[in-house]
């Protein structure tokens, strides 16, 4: 056993180095001006200005930015998840005229890149009037992520044993409470997997998230394209950016990683 | 699942807001795209139906069978990659405690940034003057190149890709490890069993369900790439790295041709759909 | 088969250190005995069946087999076996596969193999199944193959079961429960059946260790527990509805229940200063209209026909207490009545203590 754990902490430590590498060289353009980034080679800064993060705090445009992705993000996540726990569960529990193939079907919908729904959502949204809002961008990207969810929920459903939905009918429970009390905490890995990867796939959506919106809901990834100017690629400002990205993400995952770590628990309440 | 599950047609019910919050929003763009796809569009207002042209233009073009082909490499070495690796970090991952969490943040963080970020920085990384991975290359003697040599292009896209996309696999199968009722290991200790029976016979049973969803996803992602390869080498050198969605985007914006750009996503969407379906199809069948 | 010892036994769980979740304890399992460890959720019996199969090894004190210390030894080096909460199978291998894993790994040949799967296969009624793939099976069935897996050792010394008829349907678990003393009677292995469910563990077994809050309460016979439990716990938890306790006082040598003196089955006079109550169990009330030796005076509060009983609950004094009637076409007086406390079925509690 000894052996066997020494090498997945090799593996581990291998990989974590490999992931890190480019983060930190992300970390260190964005403490470097651009003249620095594109010509000279060093291991470290030579010195650690915080120019290109003042550009970015001072700049109303990009705090804003932020706090728009960071709400039609989670919206988008509660929504997802919220709509995919219902239907998930049906397609676990039941059988039902054409389930299998309303499951697949769903899927198809991340088959295609969303920039082909980018002119349908466009005078959609017009029509409805919804254009700029958080909503639409929330709306727009449950159609990847609600089908996401779906199948997610649903494998870490099927794990479940069907007994136990049955002694909790025996046992006196109504539908509502045994699927919040007994149900939802056996399946917490994948709803905090589930959560962090509609937040995932949302934050880091641009096309859709752009072209819906032009001032009030603007997202961060559309300020990231305004690093390309006449002066050529503002490498430095990007990274910047970069990193902030990452610290949304991160907190996701913080506060979710009870719900991923644990382990499945049985017994009654 | 032991037995049977129950019919139910009432469960339909359960499945409606799902089928709101996606369908119009999915019938709606195909049918245009159907639509445009057998048009000649001319201008605004004039467009001239002309059935199956597009579809046989598009198919016997040259450009095509090089991206497809491309593509379907591409494809195939990412999933023979991320796949194996992504369960083994998840295999090595720590069950609880600090060091499980900070693992999950670290592994995490290439998905969070945005994917023309994930390309630029790497355009910068893999630099041989002036970035890390390059440098230390060009230091220990390798002549890498990846603007210049298709097969440093290929490798630096497809490590990008492995360091962009492992985690998601690693999350999943992680997760679903950890959903593993802790019983069926002590009775697994108790029948004598080692640590690779164990592996065989309890987690990779148990993880087949969320595999699945890792396969395809990595599966359809991997076959619609854009942003991250053609911010890094822009397809080059060349068409080296030029992969199908780059083909589709230039046919699409770069001719101003509606209607065969329509014709070839719905063939795209068609091939990606096919690939899906036999691979679902075949990981059912291994039940 | 094995004699289990446990020398001062005790546990606590790690981040819980002022806590025992299972309190020192001493005490020696028979071999070949049927014990059941009933007890509330919390208390303790799952703790001590996992010290026993090995799967925690206990902060303090000695787990002994047939004198062997065997404290800190797995489960796999301890010849035990253990059945859990729902069903744990090999899904993807056949029942046979099943029963013949744990042979397999220890390197059996396949001929010996097969003859031990096929017996035990025929004991648990499981041989027309063998070549079907376990997750097919129901939940009963499963447990079959789980507890199969457990029976095929032949060194296997105890069985120690955790609830296994938590998931199984409630038509199939009586079914289940024979199935297992038959293999008792059958096999002679030591049984340890963990529950909650008191119906299971006096039905199961020969000896049964109620327990509360991490120490064991009462050993005894489902009988002995029934009638003379040493605990106020034990007589509360066991018995549908449990036993009455009415709070009572000692007057001139005797126990004196709402001004009545009352003669108990307890021949000690209880210590000074403790709690007195007087227990008696609802099945041994007799309600008579006139008033007589032992007879304490009740208002009936409310009857209840559950039709081949009558539940009637009573006021004694400031408490209330259950009487369960046989129907026998007993015509109840109508709201003050007497009830007669039976003396060798009633005795003094002290505390929570039984006085003996």
């Amino acid at each position: 056993m000894k052996a066997a754990r020494k090498r997945s902490w090799l593996l581990l430590a291998c990989y974590l180095v490999f992931t890190l590498a480019p983060i930190y060289w992300m970390v260190h353009m964005s403490l470097r001006n651009n003249l620095a980034i594109t010509s000279t080679f060093a291991w470290f800064p030579e010195s650690l200005s915080f120019a290109n993060y003042l550009t970015i705090f001072t700049d109303p445009a990009w705090y804003g930015g932020y706090v728009n992705s960071i709400i039609y993000v989670a919206l988008n996540t509660i929504l997802s998840v919220t709509v995919a726990l219902p239907a998930a569960y049906a397609f676990s529990r039941y059988s039902f005229l054409g389930d299998k193939h309303l499951f697949f079907w769903l899927l198809t919908n991340r088959m295609t890149p969303p920039a082909v729904f980018l002119l349908p959502f466009f005078q959609l949204y017009t029509a409805i009037g919804l254009m700029d809002t958080h909503l639409a961008v929330a709306l727009a990207h449950m159609v990847f992520n609600v089908p996401l969810a779906v199948w997610i929920l649903e494998g870490f459903m099927s794990a479940v044993p069907r007994e136990i939905d049955e002694t909790a009918y025996i046992d006196g429970y109504s539908f509502p409470r045994f699927f919040v009390k007994l149900f939802l905490p056996l399946i917490k890995a994948g709803i905090g997997v589930t959560a962090f990867f509609c937040f995932m796939f949302s934050w880091v959506e641009l096309l859709l998230a752009r072209t819906l919106t032009s001032v009030d809901a603007k997202p961060i990834a559309a300020t990231m394209t305004r690093t390309v100017s006449a002066a050529g690629m503002d490498w430095g400002t990007l990274a910047a950016a970069g990193v902030l990205t990452i610290v949304p993400g991160a907190l996701v995952i913080y506060f979710v990683r009870h719900y991923i770590a644990k382990g499945f628990a049985m017994g009654r309440v | 699942m032991s037995s049977a599950r129950p019919v139910n047609q009432r469960a339909w019910w359960f499945v409606l807001p799902v089928l709101i919050s996606v369908a119009f929003s999915a019938l709606v763009p195909l049918m245009t795209i159907v639509n445009y796809s057998v048009q000649d569009i001319l201008g605004p207002d004039q467009a001239v139906f002309v059935g199956m042209e597009w579809y046989q233009e598009i198919l016997r073009d040259p450009d095509l069978h090089g991206a497809l082909y491309r593509q379907l490499i591409f494809t195939a070495a990412v999933l023979a990659i991320e796949i194996p690796l992504g369960i083994a970090l998840a295999l090595a991952l720590p069950e609880r405690g600090w060091r499980a969490s900070l693992a999950l943040v670290l592994l995490a963080m290439p998905l969070l940034i945005p994917w023309n970020v994930v390309g630029t920085i790497w355009q910068i990384f893999a630099r041989g003057d002036i970035g890390l991975l390059g440098y230390v290359l060009t230091q220990l003697g390798i002549d890498y190149n990846y603007s210049q040599h298709p097969t440093d292009a290929w490798v630096t896209v497809l490590v990008m890709d492995v360091w962009h996309w492992t985690p998601l696999v690693a999350l999943l199968s992680y997760a679903a490890l950890r959903a593993i009722p802790e019983p069926f290991y002590q009775a697994a200790r108790i029948d004598g069993a080692s640590r690779w029976a164990v592996f065989r016979h309890i987690e990779l049973p148990k993880m087949r369900g969320v595999l699945t969803i890792a396969l395809l996803l990595r599966l359809m992602d991997s076959f619609m790439i854009y942003t991250e390869p053609f911010v890094l080498t822009g397809g080059g050198p060349g068409t080296a790295t030029t992969f199908l969605s780059q083909y589709l985007t230039q046919k699409a914006v770069g001719q101003f041709d509606l209607g065969p750009a329509a014709a070839f996503s719905l063939v795209y969407f068609l091939i990606i759909l096919l690939l899906c379906f036999v691979l679902y199809n075949f990981m059912k069948e291994q039940r | 088969m094995a004699l289990i010892d446990l020398e001062d036994v005790g546990h606590r769980y790690a981040g819980a250190a002022d806590a025992w979740a299972l309190r020192p304890m001493t005490m020696t399992w028979n071999d070949g005995g049927a014990y059941a460890l009933l007890g509330p959720s919390g208390c303790g019996k799952t703790t001590l069946l996992n010290i026993i199969s090995g799967l925690i090894a206990p902060t303090r004190g000695k787990v002994l087999f047939d004198g062997r210390d065997v404290t800190t030894l797995p489960p796999e080096a301890r010849n035990i076996a253990q059945v859990f909460q729902f069903p744990v199978v090999y899904d993807t291998m056949t029942v046979f596969d099943n029963l013949a894993f744990p042979l397999r790994n220890r390197g059996w040949d396949t001929a010996r193999l097969r003859l031990r799967v096929e017996e035990v296969a025929d004991i648990l009624e499981l041989r027309a199944d063998l070549g079907r793939r376990a997750r097919a099976l129901s939940a009963d069935q499963k447990q079959k193959i789980s507890l199969g897996r457990g029976l095929v050792r032949p060194d296997v010394a105890a069985v120690l079961f955790d609830e296994p008829l938590t998931v199984i349907d409630p038509h199939l678990k009586w079914l289940l429960r024979r199935k297992l003393k038959q293999i008792h009677e059958q096999l002679k292995l030591s049984l340890l059946y963990v529950t909650h469910d008191q119906t299971e563990a006096l039905t199961f077994a020969d000896q049964v260790v109620v327990m509360s809050q991490g120490e064991m309460v009462q050993i005894g016979t489902p009988e002995q527990l029934f009638e003379t439990p040493a605990h106020r716990f034990v007589g509360h938890f066991i018995g549908s509805p449990g036993m009455n306790f009415l709070p009572c006082e000692w007057r001139s040598g005797a126990a004196t229940l709402a001004g009545v003196r009352v003669e108990t089955s307890s021949k000690q006079a209880p210590p000074s200063g403790a709690t007195l109550s007087i227990g008696v169990r609802p099945e041994y009330l007799e309600l008579a209209a006139t008033p007589g030796p032992n007879a304490v005076p009740v208002r009936i509060a409310a009857i209840r026909d559950q039709g081949i009983q009558t539940m009637v609950q009573l006021e004694v004094g400031a408490s209330l207490a259950w009487a369960k009637l046989r129907n026998a076409g007993v015509a109840l007086p109508s709201t003050a009545a007497f009830a007669r406390l039976p003396p060798a079925r009633c005795a003094l509690y002290a505390d929570e203590r039984r006085v003996p």
